[in-house]
């Protein structure tokens, strides 16, 4: 009985989305307040700080590095979105392709991190060393140091689950689980990816563009 | 989204417009001189402008109900009240 009642009922769509993408705007809707947590802190901490390094105005990367890792991520949403678009036209090869085009710009952005964050710590570690009881003029900026690596650092723990998340979708697209007809998981997975990208949007803003506060 | 599949997505031209806003912000704190106020209210508008067109158009928001925009729209709501909330923090005399 129960399993006739199942062949002629329609599948279960309440609210004309998927219960999946309830759940990941729900999940994404938590995660950007634990986002906003660390912003907040970013924001109180930078303001009453007297010191604070000023990333934009390193000599060595400036604004150069983190707005081309900005215009990767840009570029990195418009492949997600054309990898679901070509799945959507049931194009399993250029869903791998963008999928595959995603996963690169995700672990490129990655790589630039990792670059940019060598450099800083070396540069902390310099400035720590300089730091003596005779001269406090080169404080190791300790309230920069605990927000700057927090926020980009969780941001960046985001983009690595995000490479494996898309890494899993590109596995099951290969083994051909998705076609024109049924491929909510490539969408969620663009949600999510999309997220990721929103947030850097207002992380660079915040940490590498706004103004210091008056002395 | 897949439920408006037929929709005519515009997704390259926001993806040039982003561009655009990117590089917008990069010449207004370098190149356009303006004062301190003037410049995080000139940043914090094209930042909003670069998040609500992601939202809109590449997590499909623009094509969705009015349920899941409650969903989407409801932390936002929470995220203005916690800056109210530590904004005296911040501003105040230390």
């Amino acid at each position: 009985m129960t399993e006739t009642m199942a062949a002629t009922l329609p599948a279960r769509k309440p609210y004309s989305f998927t219960n999946g993408k309830l759940a990941m705007w729900l999940f994404l809707g938590s995660d950007a307040m634990g986002f906003m947590g660390l912003i907040g802190a970013y924001i109180v901490l930078r303001i009453t700080s007297p010191d604070w390094m000023n990333p934009k105005l390193d000599p060595g990367f400036g604004i150069n590095l983190t707005g081309f890792m900005t215009f990767l991520l840009i570029v990195s949403s418009v492949t997600m979105v054309t990898a679901l678009a070509k799945i959507e036209k049931g194009d399993r090869k250029g869903l791998l392709f963008w999928l595959g085009m995603t996963i690169l710009g995700g672990l490129t952005f990655l790589g630039l991190q990792a670059y940019e964050w060598t450099h800083f710590i070396h540069q902390i570690g310099d400035l720590a060393t300089a730091y003596t009881a005779e001269n406090k003029a080169a404080a190791p900026f300790t309230n920069y140091q605990a927000t700057f690596f927090s926020l980009t650092g969780f941001h960046g723990l985001h983009v690595s689950i995000g490479v494996v998340y898309l890494s899993c979708i590109w596995v099951r697209a290969w083994q051909g689980a998705y076609t024109a007809e049924n491929h909510s998981p490539v969408e969620l997975v663009g949600l999510y990816w999309h997220f990721v990208d929103l947030v850097w949007i207002v992380l660079f803003t915040i940490i590498y563009l706004l103004p210091e506060p008056p002395a | 989204m897949s439920e408006n599949a037929q929709v005519s997505h515009p997704y390259y031209r926001i993806f040039g417009i982003l561009t655009v806003l990117t590089i917008a912000e990069i010449l207004w704190v370098f190149v356009v001189p303006h004062s301190r106020m003037m410049l995080a209210m000139g940043l914090g508008l094209l930042a909003a402008a670069k998040a609500a067109l992601v939202g809109l158009y590449y997590m499909h928001l623009k094509y969705e109900g009015k349920l899941l925009w409650l969903v989407a729209l409801f932390p936002l709501t929470l995220v203005i009240v916690m800056i109210a909330g530590f904004l005296p923090d911040a501003i105040a005399p230390y």
